[in-house]
């Protein structure tokens, strides 16, 4: 087993793809069961962060920018770590993640870390 | 009553008292001569009181010969009171200054600095409900043999190595420092949790030791949150755990000693006393900003004391399931999970993520993918009880079982 980054993006800016509160409230059971489900399955390895919209990038010149998206619309909004045999295992669990349907219509990111077996 | 029937009884509530204060005392090294004393006591109160008659206040007579007993030991043996009388801060003037202090605040503080020796992690998980069954609750040997189900020899030699292992360690008798106290605590709670689980889901026939392995689980956890220092939400959380269990103490058994499934009990024999402390628990469990598990699974518990099947309850229940297994994951809160899933969010849901779980030398998990498909495809639901029925052990999980095929086969024929 090998473990797998999840990295859930969607678009943070545009006025039009912001989700009205309900809909946020009425995804938030939708988060919540799959991570259960991920749970129940023994292959979430860490229930990661929520991260806020707003942030500040540091270029290599030390300048500091508002914002962490600057050439995409789209922006990280939170990510889990999972357990998953390999890269297709991984992709289909990510699969159902919420953040790909209404409201969200966002991404997601697969990533392997690295362990000391592989790397 | 009957000095046959008090002697018994002063064992099982004044034994451990005086052995903690004892052991408090003399140390860990010394803990075989505080058993003694205190054994010692109980055979003079049992040929005494024989001849004599009990006499007016039978605790007090025993404190008072515990007391006298301790003394003349000291006096036999002066080193070892020399010694002792160094190491506690008593003004060494001799013997008599000893003072053995058989108090309410004195006992109780014994007692909980008892408990963080005996759960200590250099001994393992087992020898731990042991050694707490036997200095903590009065349990004798015969007893603890019974509630593990295996037989004298077994627990004599599991309890002499451990209390040989804590003396090789030195683990010193004394309540944590406040900085370990969480730590020291995480795993007091766990022996815990075990030996009133072990009472609880015991297979043991005996109703009424199995009762008394909840009683004790719950006094100790009870002299936990009574006490400042270790007052912490969890183990509160545990103690409405335990109240909200064993309110249905009376309901899930039958006379013949048979579990009853919730969903046959009779409500009426539930005890809304416990239930209500069950609820106060949580309340004093929620002061504070850490979620432990036993939190999610006194929630959980709690509503289980609402036996309406309402879709508030189940979705309640879900969301606490999806919490208690993002912070341990254990195979049967996966599977109350997928029924409560069942229940929230219907059986078509429930079945594909049952279907992942692929938990399959689990009678359990057969069972509950049974119960899914039936109505939906009786078919499967039969394959999948009888690929249960085929894994299970016990009787009581067969019979469970065997209904379940012969209701498929029932509504079969009405069909």
């Amino acid at each position: 087993m090998d473990e797998f980054m999840l990295i859930f993006r969607r678009d943070h800016e545009s006025k039009e793809n912001q989700p009205s509160p309900e809909d946020m409230q009425a995804s938030i059971k939708e988060w919540l069961d799959w991570k259960g489900s991920l749970a129940a399955q023994n292959k979430l390895v860490s229930s990661g962060n929520r991260l806020r919209p707003d942030g500040k990038v540091i270029k290599s010149d030390k300048m500091v920018i508002n914002g962490p998206y600057a050439e995409i619309k789209e922006a990280i909004g939170g990510f889990i770590v999972i357990r998953a045999r390999d890269y297709d295992e991984a992709v289909e669990m990510a699969k159902d993640c919420p953040v790909l349907r209404a409201p969200w219509s966002g991404s997601v990111e697969v990533r392997m870390l690295v362990s000391e077996s592989n790397s | 009553m009957e000095e046959k029937e008090l002697i018994p009884r002063l064992f099982r509530t004044e034994y451990r008292k005086i052995v903690s204060v004892l052991c408090y005392l003399f140390g860990i090294e010394h803990i075989e001569i505080a058993e003694d004393i205190v054994s010692d006591t109980f055979l003079s109160a049992t040929e005494l009181w024989s001849l004599k008659g009990i006499p007016e206040n039978p605790t007090g007579w025993l404190y008072t010969v515990a007391k006298n007993k301790t003394k003349n030991y000291f006096k036999r043996h002066a080193l070892f009171a020399k010694k002792l009388s160094a190491e506690i801060k008593y003004s060494s003037n001799g013997v008599e200054e000893i003072d053995i202090d058989l108090s309410v605040k004195s006992i109780n503080d014994s007692q909980l600095a008892m408990i963080f020796t005996v759960c200590n992690p250099c001994i393992s998980a087992e020898s731990q409900i042991a050694l707490a069954l036997n200095l903590l609750c009065g349990f004798g040997i015969q007893e603890i043999a019974d509630a593990f189900l295996t037989n004298k020899e077994v627990v004599y030699k599991r309890l002499n190595r451990a209390k040989e292992k804590l003396k090789i360690e030195k683990i010193r008798i004394e309540q944590p420092s406040p900085a370990e106290i969480d730590d020291r605590l995480n795993i007091v709670l766990i022996t815990l949790y075990l030996l009133f689980s072990e009472g609880y889901y015991s297979t043991s026939q005996d109703t009424i030791l199995r009762k008394d392995l909840c009683a004790e689980a719950m006094r100790l956890t009870y002299l936990l949150a009574e006490n400042e220092p270790t007052n912490k939400p969890a183990v509160n959380a545990l103690l409405s755990l335990m109240c909200f269990h064993s309110s249905r103490f009376e309901a899930r058994i039958n006379e013949e000693g048979e579990t009853v499934l919730y969903s046959d009990q009779d409500t009426t024999l539930w005890n809304k006393d416990l239930i209500d402390k069950g609820i106060y628990y949580l309340n004093q469990a929620s002061k504070g900003n850490k979620l432990s598990k036993y939190h999610f699974e006194a929630g959980i518990a709690y509503w289980h004391t609402h036996k309406e099947d309402t879709t508030e309850k189940w979705e309640n229940i879900l969301q606490l399931y999806n919490q208690l297994l993002q912070i341990e994951y254990s195979p049967i809160a996966a599977l109350n999970r997928t029924f409560a899933l069942a229940k929230a969010n219907g059986k078509g849901k429930a079945i594909i993520e049952a279907e992942k779980l692929q938990l399959t030398d689990n009678h359990f998990y057969y069972s509950l993918l049974g119960y899914l498909y039936t109505d939906v495809d009786n078919e499967k639901a039969l394959k999948h009880f009888k690929t249960a029925l085929s894994l299970a052990n016990s009787g009581a999980d067969k019979a469970v079982i065997i209904k379940n095929i012969e209701g498929i086969y029932d509504t079969g024929k009405s069909h």
